[in-house]
């Protein structure tokens, strides 16, 4: 039996599946869920989710930056204000965005925004990237 | 403009559809975690002992011509606001929409942040913004309650104005009471904890709320609009068609009396009543 995720946005919803396994990464660390996972709520942190696809055909990746998972009864709530499928990742402003990042963070360490922006950044990079490979 | 507006409302109505399934979400996290046994204390649920000073949050439109939608809001605003006032409570103005703007700045109210172009088709991000701003305040213990003065859409035809409070939240129980209610389930494992949980879901809940504020009221805007524009419309036609008649019953008195005048003056110049026939009938042709 497969877990229905639901990916969900403020705006809409993004993407729906009947899915084999999903791999997040909250607070603790990364942690997939499986069908008859037992019920969870977590944080998710700025990381890559993958959605493995019930026939096992596909795997889904998407660019989550905030947000927070919710397991209960063989379904997956992944609520998240910004979150991106690899395919509509723009490769090269995430990598101009690195660098802005990178510069803003020599000139001040203590810059929150930028490191934080810089998380981000390497994330589409590493999504897109494992897309297009 | 009725038919732009007609547009308008069913792209706001999907858009307010198509937000509803994060805030339901939302709300049954907070469910799960009352059920959890989170412990109610965050900055955002607590009340102040005393209320000192009230923030307004008003959502109203940026363009007028939309019939009653911005004066029932602005008016139900400044009636919250004259009855705080006259106990003494301090007032602060977040206003949405710039025909909200215009009425308090133009009466020398002080307005504290005002937000021009978000209403007509809102975004998430706007809705952070006023979000962030409204709680980092109340946090901080600048102003001790919010209310949030939006119209609520009901359906095409009704809208309701809706005077909320905003902040501070209600008690977590009482959100997830009010929420889907779903069945009880096994206990639920919390990463990093419950309470950590619960301190970075309840901004999203606040900056969810406000949302679906913005897209009612956004929906309610055009809904507004549409009706006060087939109002015009019809009420146009209907004036064309009355001064139409008036323009060809004038004209037609006018021509009369002329006939008449003329007549008049053949009659007054003598002459056989045969002629006068002739001339009468000749008179007549001419004219028609």
């Amino acid at each position: 039996m497969p877990i229905h995720v639901e990916f969900v946005s403020p705006e809409r919803i993004i993407f729906t599946a009947e899915a084999k396994e999903i791999i997040v990464r909250t607070s603790d660390g990364e942690i997939g869920f499986m069908p008859g996972h037992v019920p969870f709520v977590g944080v998710l942190q700025v990381a890559e989710a993958r959605i493995y696809d019930a026939d096992g055909s596909t795997v889904h990746s998407f660019a989550v930056h905030r947000g927070f998972v919710e397991v209960a009864n063989n379904h997956c709530t992944i609520l998240s204000d910004v979150a991106e499928a690899a395919a509509d990742i723009d490769p090269d402003r995430a990598e101009i965005a690195q660098r802005n990042a990178e510069e803003a963070l020599a000139a001040d360490k203590e810059d929150a925004d930028a490191a934080a922006a810089l998380r981000r950044a390497q994330v589409r990079i590493e999504v897109s990237k494992k897309a297009s490979a | 403009m009725e038919l732009i507006a007609a547009t308008r409302v069913a792209k706001a109505q999907t858009r307010a559809n198509q937000a509803r399934p994060y805030a339901a979400r939302i709300t049954s996290v907070i469910e799960d975690l009352a059920k959890g046994g989170a412990s109610a204390s965050h900055p955002l649920l607590e009340a102040p002992e005393k209320i000192r000073k009230v923030a307004y949050v008003v959502i109203a439109g940026d363009r007028g011509l939309a019939g009653p939608y911005n004066s029932t809001v602005i008016r139900a605003a400044e009636r919250e606001l004259m009855a705080r006032s006259a106990e003494g409570i301090g007032y602060s103005l977040i206003l949405i929409g710039k025909k909200a703007r215009d009425y308090f700045a133009f009466r020398n109210y002080d307005v504290d942040a005002f937000y021009e172009g978000i209403t007509d088709t809102p975004d998430y991000e706007s809705a952070r913004e006023v979000a962030e701003y409204v709680s980092d305040q109340f946090i901080d213990g600048d102003i001790d309650q919010v209310i949030l003065i939006f119209t609520e859409f009901v359906s095409i035809g009704t809208q309701k104005l809706a005077v909320r409070q905003f902040l501070p939240l209600e008690s977590v129980e009482t959100i997830a009471e009010v929420g889907s209610g779903g069945e009880l389930t096994a206990a639920f494992e919390f990463e990093p904890s419950a309470d950590g949980v619960l301190e970075s879901l309840l901004p999203r809940y606040v900056e969810s709320r406000l949302y679906s504020a913005l897209l009612d009221s956004s929906a309610s805007e055009h809904a507004n609009r549409q009706r006060a524009m087939k109002a015009a419309t019809d009420n146009a036609e209907d004036l064309i068609t009355k001064l139409g008649r008036q323009l060809s019953s004038a004209r037609q008195a006018a021509i009369t009396t002329e006939i008449m005048e003329i007549v008049g003056g053949a009659e007054a110049l003598g002459g056989g009543d045969d002629d006068k026939n002739d001339q009468v009938a000749q008179i007549l042709q001419q004219t028609n």
